[in-house]
Protein backbone atom coordinates (compact mmCIF):
# COMPACT_ATOMS: atom_id res chain seq x y z
CA UNK A 1 0.00 0.00 0.00
CA UNK A 2 2.60 2.41 0.80
CA UNK A 3 4.40 1.61 -2.61
CA UNK A 4 0.76 2.62 -4.03
CA UNK A 5 0.30 5.55 -1.94
CA UNK A 6 4.19 6.98 -2.92
CA UNK A 7 3.02 6.58 -6.79
CA UNK A 8 0.05 8.68 -6.40
CA UNK A 9 1.80 10.80 -4.72
CA UNK A 10 4.25 11.82 -7.07
CA UNK A 11 1.55 11.51 -9.99
CA UNK A 12 -0.26 14.19 -7.97
CA UNK A 13 3.04 16.13 -7.37
CA UNK A 14 4.34 16.11 -11.14
CA UNK A 15 1.14 18.17 -12.12
CA UNK A 16 1.21 20.29 -8.45
CA UNK A 17 4.89 20.79 -9.84
CA UNK A 18 4.07 22.41 -13.28
CA UNK A 19 1.78 25.09 -11.81
CA UNK A 20 3.68 26.04 -8.95
CA UNK A 21 6.47 26.55 -11.72
CA UNK A 22 4.63 29.19 -13.27
CA UNK A 23 3.84 30.86 -9.81
CA UNK A 24 8.10 31.04 -8.97
CA UNK A 25 8.66 32.13 -12.70
CA UNK A 26 6.34 35.36 -12.39
CA UNK A 27 7.77 36.17 -9.12
CA UNK A 28 11.32 35.86 -9.87
CA UNK A 29 10.87 38.33 -12.78
CA UNK A 30 8.50 40.60 -11.54
CA UNK A 31 8.42 39.75 -7.91
CA UNK A 32 4.75 39.52 -7.78
CA UNK A 33 2.91 36.51 -5.58
CA UNK A 34 0.48 35.80 -8.45
CA UNK A 35 -3.03 35.20 -6.42
CA UNK A 36 -4.83 34.43 -9.56
CA UNK A 37 -2.64 31.57 -10.42
CA UNK A 38 -5.06 28.96 -9.30
CA UNK A 39 -8.17 30.73 -11.50
CA UNK A 40 -5.81 30.40 -14.70
CA UNK A 41 -5.93 26.24 -13.85
CA UNK A 42 -9.56 26.53 -13.64
CA UNK A 43 -9.77 28.36 -16.79
CA UNK A 44 -8.01 26.22 -18.46
CA UNK A 45 -10.11 23.25 -17.11
CA UNK A 46 -12.99 24.74 -18.43
CA UNK A 47 -11.54 25.36 -21.76
CA UNK A 48 -10.69 21.60 -22.03
CA UNK A 49 -14.17 20.66 -21.04
CA UNK A 50 -15.85 22.84 -23.95
CA UNK A 51 -13.06 21.29 -26.20
CA UNK A 52 -14.42 18.11 -25.14
CA UNK A 53 -17.86 18.93 -25.45
CA UNK A 54 -18.28 20.91 -28.02
CA UNK A 55 -15.48 20.42 -30.45
CA UNK A 56 -14.59 16.99 -29.26
CA UNK A 57 -10.89 17.20 -28.51
CA UNK A 58 -9.44 15.35 -25.85
CA UNK A 59 -8.27 17.05 -22.85
CA UNK A 60 -4.59 15.86 -23.49
CA UNK A 61 -5.16 16.79 -26.95
CA UNK A 62 -5.95 20.10 -26.49
CA UNK A 63 -3.12 20.99 -24.04
CA UNK A 64 -0.94 22.71 -26.51
CA UNK A 65 -4.39 24.91 -27.58
CA UNK A 66 -4.90 25.66 -23.45
CA UNK A 67 -0.84 26.51 -23.91
CA UNK A 68 -1.37 29.29 -26.22
CA UNK A 69 -4.71 30.24 -25.31
CA UNK A 70 -3.19 31.12 -21.65
CA UNK A 71 -0.64 32.29 -23.00
CA UNK A 72 -2.20 34.95 -24.60
CA UNK A 73 -4.69 35.71 -21.60
CA UNK A 74 -1.44 36.35 -19.27
CA UNK A 75 0.22 38.72 -21.79
CA UNK A 76 -3.24 40.57 -21.95
CA UNK A 77 -4.19 40.94 -18.36
CA UNK A 78 0.17 41.98 -17.95
CA UNK A 79 -0.87 44.54 -20.36
CA UNK A 80 -4.23 45.36 -18.50
CA UNK A 81 -3.68 44.75 -14.74
CA UNK A 82 -0.39 43.62 -14.07
CA UNK A 83 1.83 46.69 -15.85
CA UNK A 84 0.62 49.41 -13.62
CA UNK A 85 1.20 47.78 -10.14
CA UNK A 86 4.61 46.13 -10.81
CA UNK A 87 6.53 49.13 -9.58
CA UNK A 88 4.05 49.71 -6.72
CA UNK A 89 3.78 48.70 -3.38
CA UNK A 90 3.30 45.45 -1.91
CA UNK A 91 -0.27 46.18 -1.28
CA UNK A 92 -1.31 46.88 -4.57
CA UNK A 93 0.64 43.92 -6.32
CA UNK A 94 -0.83 41.65 -4.07
CA UNK A 95 -4.32 42.85 -3.81
CA UNK A 96 -4.48 43.07 -7.69
CA UNK A 97 -3.93 39.54 -8.40
CA UNK A 98 -6.17 38.52 -5.60
CA UNK A 99 -9.08 40.84 -6.73
CA UNK A 100 -8.62 39.23 -10.24
CA UNK A 101 -8.61 35.20 -8.81
CA UNK A 102 -11.74 36.37 -7.27
CA UNK A 103 -13.12 38.19 -10.23
CA UNK A 104 -11.80 35.00 -12.49
CA UNK A 105 -13.68 32.55 -9.94
CA UNK A 106 -16.93 34.94 -9.31
CA UNK A 107 -17.46 34.59 -13.11
CA UNK A 108 -17.10 31.29 -13.49
CA UNK A 109 -19.66 31.19 -11.54
CA UNK A 110 -21.98 32.71 -12.85
CA UNK A 111 -20.98 31.60 -16.70
CA UNK A 112 -20.65 28.37 -15.76
CA UNK A 113 -22.70 27.42 -12.59
CA UNK A 114 -20.67 26.35 -9.69
CA UNK A 115 -21.68 22.39 -10.66
CA UNK A 116 -19.10 19.63 -10.97
CA UNK A 117 -18.55 18.60 -13.88
CA UNK A 118 -16.59 15.64 -15.18
CA UNK A 119 -15.22 14.39 -18.54
CA UNK A 120 -16.84 11.00 -18.79
CA UNK A 121 -14.22 9.44 -21.17
CA UNK A 122 -10.64 10.52 -21.74
CA UNK A 123 -9.02 8.83 -24.50
CA UNK A 124 -6.55 7.14 -21.53
CA UNK A 125 -8.71 4.87 -19.54
CA UNK A 126 -8.33 2.19 -17.19
CA UNK A 127 -5.53 1.34 -14.79
CA UNK A 128 -2.21 -0.57 -15.13
CA UNK A 129 -1.21 -3.13 -12.25
CA UNK A 130 2.32 -3.55 -11.74
CA UNK A 131 2.11 -6.22 -8.41
CA UNK A 132 0.19 -4.33 -6.31
CA UNK A 133 0.50 -1.14 -7.22
CA UNK A 134 -2.19 -0.21 -9.50
CA UNK A 135 -1.61 3.56 -11.51
CA UNK A 136 -4.54 4.86 -13.16
CA UNK A 137 -3.70 6.27 -16.61
CA UNK A 138 -5.45 9.15 -16.98
CA UNK A 139 -3.61 10.19 -13.80
CA UNK A 140 -0.19 8.80 -15.30
CA UNK A 141 -0.49 10.43 -18.47
CA UNK A 142 -1.31 13.70 -16.72
CA UNK A 143 1.79 13.03 -14.86
CA UNK A 144 3.88 12.55 -17.84
CA UNK A 145 2.23 15.70 -19.86
CA UNK A 146 2.98 17.85 -16.72
CA UNK A 147 6.46 16.89 -16.55
CA UNK A 148 7.04 17.15 -20.62
CA UNK A 149 5.73 20.52 -20.00
CA UNK A 150 7.92 22.03 -17.15
CA UNK A 151 11.11 20.12 -18.64
CA UNK A 152 10.23 21.92 -22.37
CA UNK A 153 9.86 25.16 -19.73
CA UNK A 154 13.41 24.52 -18.22
CA UNK A 155 15.36 23.89 -21.03
CA UNK A 156 13.80 27.27 -22.46
CA UNK A 157 14.96 29.64 -19.40
CA UNK A 158 18.01 27.80 -19.76
CA UNK A 159 19.14 27.78 -23.57
CA UNK A 160 17.56 30.50 -25.41
CA UNK A 161 18.43 34.36 -25.54
CA UNK A 162 15.32 35.29 -23.94
CA UNK A 163 15.27 32.56 -21.28
CA UNK A 164 18.38 34.25 -20.21
CA UNK A 165 17.20 37.16 -20.17
CA UNK A 166 14.64 35.59 -17.68
CA UNK A 167 17.24 34.56 -15.39
CA UNK A 168 19.00 37.82 -16.18
CA UNK A 169 16.14 39.80 -14.51
CA UNK A 170 14.97 37.51 -11.43
CA UNK A 171 18.81 37.79 -10.35
CA UNK A 172 19.35 41.84 -11.05
CA UNK A 173 16.84 44.09 -12.29
CA UNK A 174 18.95 47.12 -12.51
CA UNK A 175 21.77 44.70 -14.34
CA UNK A 176 19.59 43.41 -16.37
CA UNK A 177 18.15 46.84 -17.98
CA UNK A 178 21.69 48.35 -18.61
CA UNK A 179 22.46 45.43 -20.77
CA UNK A 180 19.30 47.26 -23.24
CA UNK A 181 17.22 43.98 -21.91
CA UNK A 182 13.56 45.39 -22.13
CA UNK A 183 12.00 45.03 -18.60
CA UNK A 184 8.56 45.32 -19.66
CA UNK A 185 8.62 43.30 -22.55
CA UNK A 186 10.31 40.06 -20.92
CA UNK A 187 7.88 40.75 -18.03
CA UNK A 188 5.08 40.55 -20.11
CA UNK A 189 6.57 37.34 -21.73
CA UNK A 190 7.29 35.99 -18.72
CA UNK A 191 3.64 36.67 -17.03
CA UNK A 192 2.40 34.61 -20.17
CA UNK A 193 4.78 32.06 -19.61
CA UNK A 194 3.77 31.26 -16.25
CA UNK A 195 0.18 31.53 -17.01
CA UNK A 196 0.87 29.19 -19.99
CA UNK A 197 2.19 26.64 -16.97
CA UNK A 198 -1.28 26.91 -14.93
CA UNK A 199 -2.79 25.98 -18.69
CA UNK A 200 -1.13 23.25 -19.47
CA UNK A 201 -1.77 21.75 -15.82
CA UNK A 202 -5.22 22.82 -16.05
CA UNK A 203 -5.84 20.89 -19.47
CA UNK A 204 -3.98 17.93 -18.26
CA UNK A 205 -6.28 17.83 -14.71
CA UNK A 206 -9.62 17.97 -16.96
CA UNK A 207 -9.14 14.26 -17.78
CA UNK A 208 -9.63 12.84 -14.82
CA UNK A 209 -10.26 16.06 -12.14
CA UNK A 210 -13.48 17.58 -11.02
CA UNK A 211 -14.31 21.09 -12.72
CA UNK A 212 -15.44 23.28 -10.75
CA UNK A 213 -15.24 27.10 -10.05
CA UNK A 214 -13.65 26.96 -6.56
CA UNK A 215 -11.09 24.59 -8.01
CA UNK A 216 -8.97 27.49 -8.33
CA UNK A 217 -8.84 28.10 -4.66
CA UNK A 218 -7.30 24.99 -3.92
CA UNK A 219 -4.99 24.48 -6.71
CA UNK A 220 -4.05 28.53 -6.19
CA UNK A 221 -3.18 27.63 -2.64
CA UNK A 222 -1.50 24.19 -3.49
CA UNK A 223 0.40 26.15 -5.86
CA UNK A 224 1.72 28.92 -3.36
CA UNK A 225 2.51 26.59 -0.72
CA UNK A 226 4.69 24.38 -2.64
CA UNK A 227 6.73 27.74 -4.21
CA UNK A 228 6.96 28.72 -0.54
CA UNK A 229 7.73 25.10 0.82
CA UNK A 230 10.52 24.85 -2.20
CA UNK A 231 11.92 28.69 -2.27
CA UNK A 232 10.72 31.57 -3.94
CA UNK A 233 12.64 32.66 -6.70
CA UNK A 234 14.21 28.82 -7.45
CA UNK A 235 11.89 26.66 -9.98
CA UNK A 236 14.10 23.77 -9.36
CA UNK A 237 12.70 24.59 -5.17
CA UNK A 238 9.22 24.78 -6.39
CA UNK A 239 9.18 21.56 -8.55
CA UNK A 240 10.35 20.09 -5.06
CA UNK A 241 7.83 21.27 -2.89
CA UNK A 242 5.26 20.18 -5.24
CA UNK A 243 6.19 17.05 -5.62
CA UNK A 244 6.26 16.97 -1.47
CA UNK A 245 2.65 17.89 -1.04
CA UNK A 246 1.67 15.26 -3.90
CA UNK A 247 3.37 12.52 -1.47
CA UNK A 248 1.62 14.56 1.95
CA UNK A 249 -1.33 13.94 0.34
CA UNK A 250 -1.53 10.93 -0.73
CA UNK A 251 0.65 9.13 2.61
CA UNK A 252 -1.12 11.84 5.11
CA UNK A 253 -4.74 11.53 3.30
CA UNK A 254 -4.59 7.56 4.09
CA UNK A 255 -2.19 7.03 7.31
CA UNK A 256 -4.38 9.75 9.16
CA UNK A 257 -7.32 11.21 7.79
CA UNK A 258 -8.64 11.98 4.12
CA UNK A 259 -10.39 15.07 5.77
CA UNK A 260 -7.10 16.19 7.54
CA UNK A 261 -4.84 15.63 3.94
CA UNK A 262 -4.55 19.79 3.18
CA UNK A 263 -4.35 20.77 6.73
CA UNK A 264 -1.55 18.26 6.88
CA UNK A 265 0.23 19.90 3.96
CA UNK A 266 -0.05 23.82 5.43
CA UNK A 267 1.36 21.58 8.47
CA UNK A 268 4.63 20.43 6.67
CA UNK A 269 4.88 23.85 5.09
CA UNK A 270 4.67 25.94 8.20
CA UNK A 271 7.23 23.02 10.20
CA UNK A 272 9.43 23.79 7.38
CA UNK A 273 9.13 27.53 6.70
CA UNK A 274 9.74 28.04 10.80
CA UNK A 275 12.94 26.10 10.27
CA UNK A 276 13.97 27.52 6.90
CA UNK A 277 12.23 30.94 6.36
CA UNK A 278 13.71 30.71 2.76
CA UNK A 279 12.41 27.50 1.95
CA UNK A 280 14.30 24.67 0.63
CA UNK A 281 16.24 25.91 -1.89
CA UNK A 282 15.57 29.32 -1.80
CA UNK A 283 18.14 32.06 -2.03
CA UNK A 284 17.00 34.05 0.99
CA UNK A 285 15.34 36.54 -1.06
CA UNK A 286 11.72 37.66 -0.41
CA UNK B 1 30.19 63.41 -27.60
CA UNK B 2 27.50 63.28 -24.39
CA UNK B 3 26.32 66.82 -23.52
CA UNK B 4 24.31 67.39 -20.08
CA UNK B 5 23.04 70.72 -19.79
CA UNK B 6 21.84 71.90 -16.37
CA UNK B 7 20.59 68.27 -15.16
CA UNK B 8 18.31 68.51 -11.89
CA UNK B 9 17.31 64.77 -10.53
CA UNK B 10 16.67 63.80 -6.80
CA UNK B 11 14.72 60.97 -5.26
CA UNK B 12 10.96 61.18 -3.66
CA UNK B 13 11.66 65.42 -3.70
CA UNK B 14 15.27 65.10 -2.05
CA UNK B 15 17.21 66.76 -4.56
CA UNK B 16 20.48 65.01 -5.69
CA UNK B 17 21.61 67.25 -8.68
CA UNK B 18 20.65 70.53 -8.65
CA UNK B 19 21.95 71.82 -12.39
CA UNK B 20 24.69 69.54 -13.60
CA UNK B 21 26.44 70.74 -16.91
CA UNK B 22 28.93 69.05 -18.45
CA UNK B 23 30.37 67.30 -21.97
CA UNK B 24 32.16 64.04 -22.68
CA UNK B 25 33.80 64.24 -26.41
CA UNK B 26 34.70 61.47 -28.62
CA UNK B 27 38.34 59.29 -27.42
CA UNK B 28 38.19 61.47 -24.24
CA UNK B 29 38.47 59.79 -20.66
CA UNK B 30 36.71 61.68 -18.18
CA UNK B 31 36.59 61.30 -14.82
CA UNK B 32 33.84 62.41 -12.27
CA UNK B 33 35.13 62.82 -8.89
CA UNK B 34 33.30 63.88 -5.40
CA UNK B 35 32.84 62.42 -2.07
CA UNK B 36 29.69 60.12 -0.60
CA UNK B 37 26.62 61.29 -1.50
CA UNK B 38 27.95 63.94 -3.91
CA UNK B 39 25.48 62.93 -6.98
CA UNK B 40 27.80 60.83 -9.51
CA UNK B 41 25.80 57.92 -9.05
CA UNK B 42 22.56 59.93 -9.48
CA UNK B 43 24.08 61.41 -12.37
CA UNK B 44 24.88 58.25 -14.08
CA UNK B 45 21.55 56.85 -13.06
CA UNK B 46 20.15 58.99 -15.02
CA UNK B 47 22.36 59.21 -17.84
CA UNK B 48 21.20 55.35 -18.04
CA UNK B 49 17.85 56.23 -17.98
CA UNK B 50 17.86 54.67 -14.52
CA UNK B 51 15.94 57.66 -13.11
CA UNK B 52 13.75 60.24 -14.66
CA UNK B 53 15.85 63.94 -14.21
CA UNK B 54 13.07 66.68 -12.84
CA UNK B 55 15.18 69.49 -15.43
CA UNK B 56 17.46 70.09 -17.81
CA UNK B 57 18.95 67.82 -20.87
CA UNK B 58 21.11 64.73 -22.12
CA UNK B 59 21.92 64.74 -25.14
CA UNK B 60 24.10 62.07 -26.83
CA UNK B 61 25.29 62.51 -30.36
CA UNK B 62 22.41 64.64 -31.04
CA UNK B 63 19.81 62.69 -29.41
CA UNK B 64 17.81 63.92 -26.24
CA UNK B 65 18.17 60.58 -24.25
CA UNK B 66 16.38 61.88 -20.66
CA UNK B 67 13.11 60.71 -21.82
CA UNK B 68 14.03 57.01 -22.87
CA UNK B 69 13.95 54.33 -21.05
CA UNK B 70 17.05 52.70 -20.43
CA UNK B 71 17.21 49.81 -22.92
CA UNK B 72 16.81 52.02 -25.83
CA UNK B 73 19.50 54.22 -24.47
CA UNK B 74 22.08 50.90 -24.24
CA UNK B 75 21.20 50.48 -27.91
CA UNK B 76 22.49 54.10 -28.69
CA UNK B 77 26.01 52.85 -27.23
CA UNK B 78 26.53 53.87 -23.84
CA UNK B 79 27.32 51.03 -21.47
CA UNK B 80 27.37 51.46 -17.67
CA UNK B 81 29.03 49.44 -15.58
CA UNK B 82 27.26 49.99 -12.37
CA UNK B 83 28.46 49.91 -8.80
CA UNK B 84 28.85 46.59 -6.90
CA UNK B 85 28.43 45.47 -10.23
CA UNK B 86 25.09 43.87 -10.66
CA UNK B 87 26.19 40.64 -12.18
CA UNK B 88 23.99 37.69 -12.55
CA UNK B 89 25.42 35.56 -9.90
CA UNK B 90 23.63 31.86 -10.35
CA UNK B 91 24.90 32.44 -14.43
CA UNK B 92 27.83 31.17 -15.73
CA UNK B 93 30.68 33.63 -16.75
CA UNK B 94 30.18 33.55 -20.02
CA UNK B 95 26.59 33.44 -19.97
CA UNK B 96 26.63 36.89 -17.92
CA UNK B 97 28.87 37.97 -21.20
CA UNK B 98 26.61 36.88 -23.98
CA UNK B 99 23.76 39.11 -21.90
CA UNK B 100 26.27 41.95 -22.31
CA UNK B 101 25.54 41.38 -25.86
CA UNK B 102 21.81 41.09 -25.64
CA UNK B 103 21.09 43.82 -28.29
CA UNK B 104 23.66 42.17 -30.85
CA UNK B 105 21.58 39.55 -33.09
CA UNK B 106 24.57 38.53 -35.03
CA UNK B 107 26.29 35.75 -33.11
CA UNK B 108 29.58 35.75 -35.29
CA UNK B 109 29.92 39.62 -33.95
CA UNK B 110 28.64 38.01 -30.25
CA UNK B 111 31.64 35.42 -30.80
CA UNK B 112 34.23 37.96 -32.12
CA UNK B 113 33.41 39.98 -29.01
CA UNK B 114 33.49 37.06 -26.71
CA UNK B 115 37.11 36.60 -28.14
CA UNK B 116 38.33 40.28 -27.12
CA UNK B 117 36.92 39.93 -24.07
CA UNK B 118 38.92 37.29 -23.37
CA UNK B 119 41.88 38.67 -24.50
CA UNK B 120 41.96 41.35 -22.42
CA UNK B 121 40.65 39.69 -19.41
CA UNK B 122 42.08 35.64 -19.40
CA UNK B 123 41.15 34.90 -16.35
CA UNK B 124 37.81 35.32 -17.51
CA UNK B 125 38.22 32.63 -20.33
CA UNK B 126 39.55 29.93 -17.82
CA UNK B 127 36.59 30.97 -15.28
CA UNK B 128 34.38 30.72 -18.31
CA UNK B 129 31.81 27.92 -16.90
CA UNK B 130 32.02 28.84 -13.06
CA UNK B 131 29.23 30.91 -11.75
CA UNK B 132 29.37 34.51 -11.59
CA UNK B 133 29.42 34.66 -7.98
CA UNK B 134 31.97 32.54 -7.16
CA UNK B 135 34.66 34.63 -8.61
CA UNK B 136 36.72 36.96 -6.49
CA UNK B 137 35.93 40.82 -6.13
CA UNK B 138 38.28 41.67 -9.06
CA UNK B 139 37.84 39.34 -11.35
CA UNK B 140 34.20 40.08 -10.53
CA UNK B 141 34.93 43.45 -11.47
CA UNK B 142 36.44 42.17 -14.40
CA UNK B 143 33.46 40.09 -15.64
CA UNK B 144 31.38 43.53 -15.42
CA UNK B 145 33.39 45.51 -17.27
CA UNK B 146 34.03 42.86 -19.76
CA UNK B 147 30.43 42.45 -20.00
CA UNK B 148 30.08 45.73 -20.57
CA UNK B 149 32.61 45.85 -23.39
CA UNK B 150 30.47 42.62 -25.07
CA UNK B 151 27.69 45.55 -26.96
CA UNK B 152 31.06 47.50 -28.73
CA UNK B 153 29.88 50.47 -26.48
CA UNK B 154 30.71 54.16 -27.89
CA UNK B 155 30.91 55.68 -24.05
CA UNK B 156 31.77 53.25 -21.23
CA UNK B 157 30.82 54.46 -17.49
CA UNK B 158 32.70 53.16 -15.14
CA UNK B 159 31.03 53.42 -11.49
CA UNK B 160 33.49 53.11 -8.64
CA UNK B 161 35.04 49.77 -10.04
CA UNK B 162 37.69 50.21 -7.54
CA UNK B 163 35.33 49.27 -4.26
CA UNK B 164 36.05 46.24 -2.98
CA UNK B 165 39.18 45.79 -5.35
CA UNK B 166 42.35 44.72 -3.81
CA UNK B 167 44.86 47.86 -4.60
CA UNK B 168 47.15 45.76 -7.16
CA UNK B 169 43.86 45.00 -8.95
CA UNK B 170 42.46 48.28 -9.42
CA UNK B 171 46.01 49.31 -10.76
CA UNK B 172 45.36 46.52 -13.60
CA UNK B 173 41.93 47.46 -14.28
CA UNK B 174 42.86 51.20 -14.86
CA UNK B 175 45.82 49.92 -16.92
CA UNK B 176 42.95 47.82 -19.07
CA UNK B 177 40.53 50.92 -19.34
CA UNK B 178 43.36 52.90 -20.66
CA UNK B 179 44.36 50.52 -23.53
CA UNK B 180 40.33 50.21 -24.07
CA UNK B 181 40.36 53.65 -24.55
CA UNK B 182 43.26 53.98 -26.75
CA UNK B 183 41.25 51.51 -28.87
CA UNK B 184 38.40 53.73 -29.12
CA UNK B 185 36.40 53.28 -26.66
CA UNK B 186 35.41 56.89 -24.86
CA UNK B 187 35.21 56.61 -20.95
CA UNK B 188 33.61 58.33 -18.05
CA UNK B 189 34.68 57.19 -15.04
CA UNK B 190 33.23 57.67 -11.77
CA UNK B 191 35.60 57.23 -8.87
CA UNK B 192 36.39 57.98 -5.27
CA UNK B 193 39.79 56.95 -5.98
CA UNK B 194 40.38 60.58 -6.83
CA UNK B 195 44.32 60.12 -7.08
CA UNK B 196 44.44 57.19 -9.41
CA UNK B 197 41.67 58.88 -11.79
CA UNK B 198 42.88 62.35 -12.06
CA UNK B 199 46.17 60.41 -12.93
CA UNK B 200 44.00 58.21 -15.99
CA UNK B 201 41.55 60.88 -17.10
CA UNK B 202 41.80 63.32 -19.54
CA UNK B 203 39.92 65.72 -17.92
CA UNK B 204 37.49 65.52 -14.90
CA UNK B 205 34.50 67.09 -13.20
CA UNK B 206 34.45 67.71 -9.42
CA UNK B 207 31.00 67.29 -8.00
CA UNK B 208 29.97 68.83 -4.26
CA UNK B 209 26.29 68.72 -3.41
CA UNK B 210 24.94 68.23 -6.48
CA UNK B 211 27.40 70.86 -8.45
CA UNK B 212 30.08 70.62 -10.60
CA UNK B 213 32.22 72.86 -8.35
CA UNK B 214 35.51 72.63 -10.18
CA UNK B 215 36.68 71.20 -13.84
CA UNK B 216 39.89 70.88 -15.45
CA UNK B 217 42.50 68.42 -17.40
CA UNK B 218 43.67 65.95 -14.44
CA UNK B 219 46.80 67.56 -14.03
CA UNK B 220 45.18 70.91 -13.67
CA UNK B 221 42.82 69.81 -11.07
CA UNK B 222 45.74 67.41 -9.16
CA UNK B 223 47.64 70.59 -8.53
CA UNK B 224 44.44 72.19 -7.20
CA UNK B 225 44.29 73.41 -3.90
CA UNK B 226 40.57 72.21 -3.48
CA UNK B 227 40.70 68.78 -4.60
CA UNK B 228 44.52 68.28 -2.95
CA UNK B 229 42.94 69.64 0.72
CA UNK B 230 39.28 68.64 0.34
CA UNK B 231 39.84 64.71 -1.33
CA UNK B 232 44.05 64.62 -1.57
CA UNK B 233 44.42 65.38 1.97
CA UNK B 234 47.90 66.88 1.21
Amino acid sequence: MFIQLVVSGLLLGCIYSLISMGLSLIWGVMGIVNFAHGAFVMLAMYAAYYGDQLLRIDPLLFTPVAIVLLFLLGVIVYQIIIQYVVDGPYVSRLLATFGLGFFLINMAQFLWSPNFRTIKESMVHGVWKIGTVMIELPKLASSLGSILVAALVFLFIRKTRTGQAIQAISADKMGAALMGINLKRIAAFSFGLGIACAGAAGSLLATFYYIFPDVASLFGLIALVAVALGGFGSVEGAFLGALILGLVETLGGYYVDPNWKYALMFLIYLGIVLVRPQGLLGRGKV
Amino acid sequence: MLEIVNLKAGYRGVPALQGVTLEVHKGEIVGIIGSNGAGKSTLIRAISGLIKPTEGTITFKGTRIDTLPSHEIVRLGIIQVPEGRHLFGKQTVEENLKLGAYLIKDEKKIKDNLEYVYSIFPILKERKKQRAETLSGGQQQMLAIGRGLMSNPELLIVDECSLGVAPIVVEEIFKILKTINSQGTTIMLVEQKVHEALELAHRAYVLQTGRVVMHGTGEELLKSELVQKAYLGI
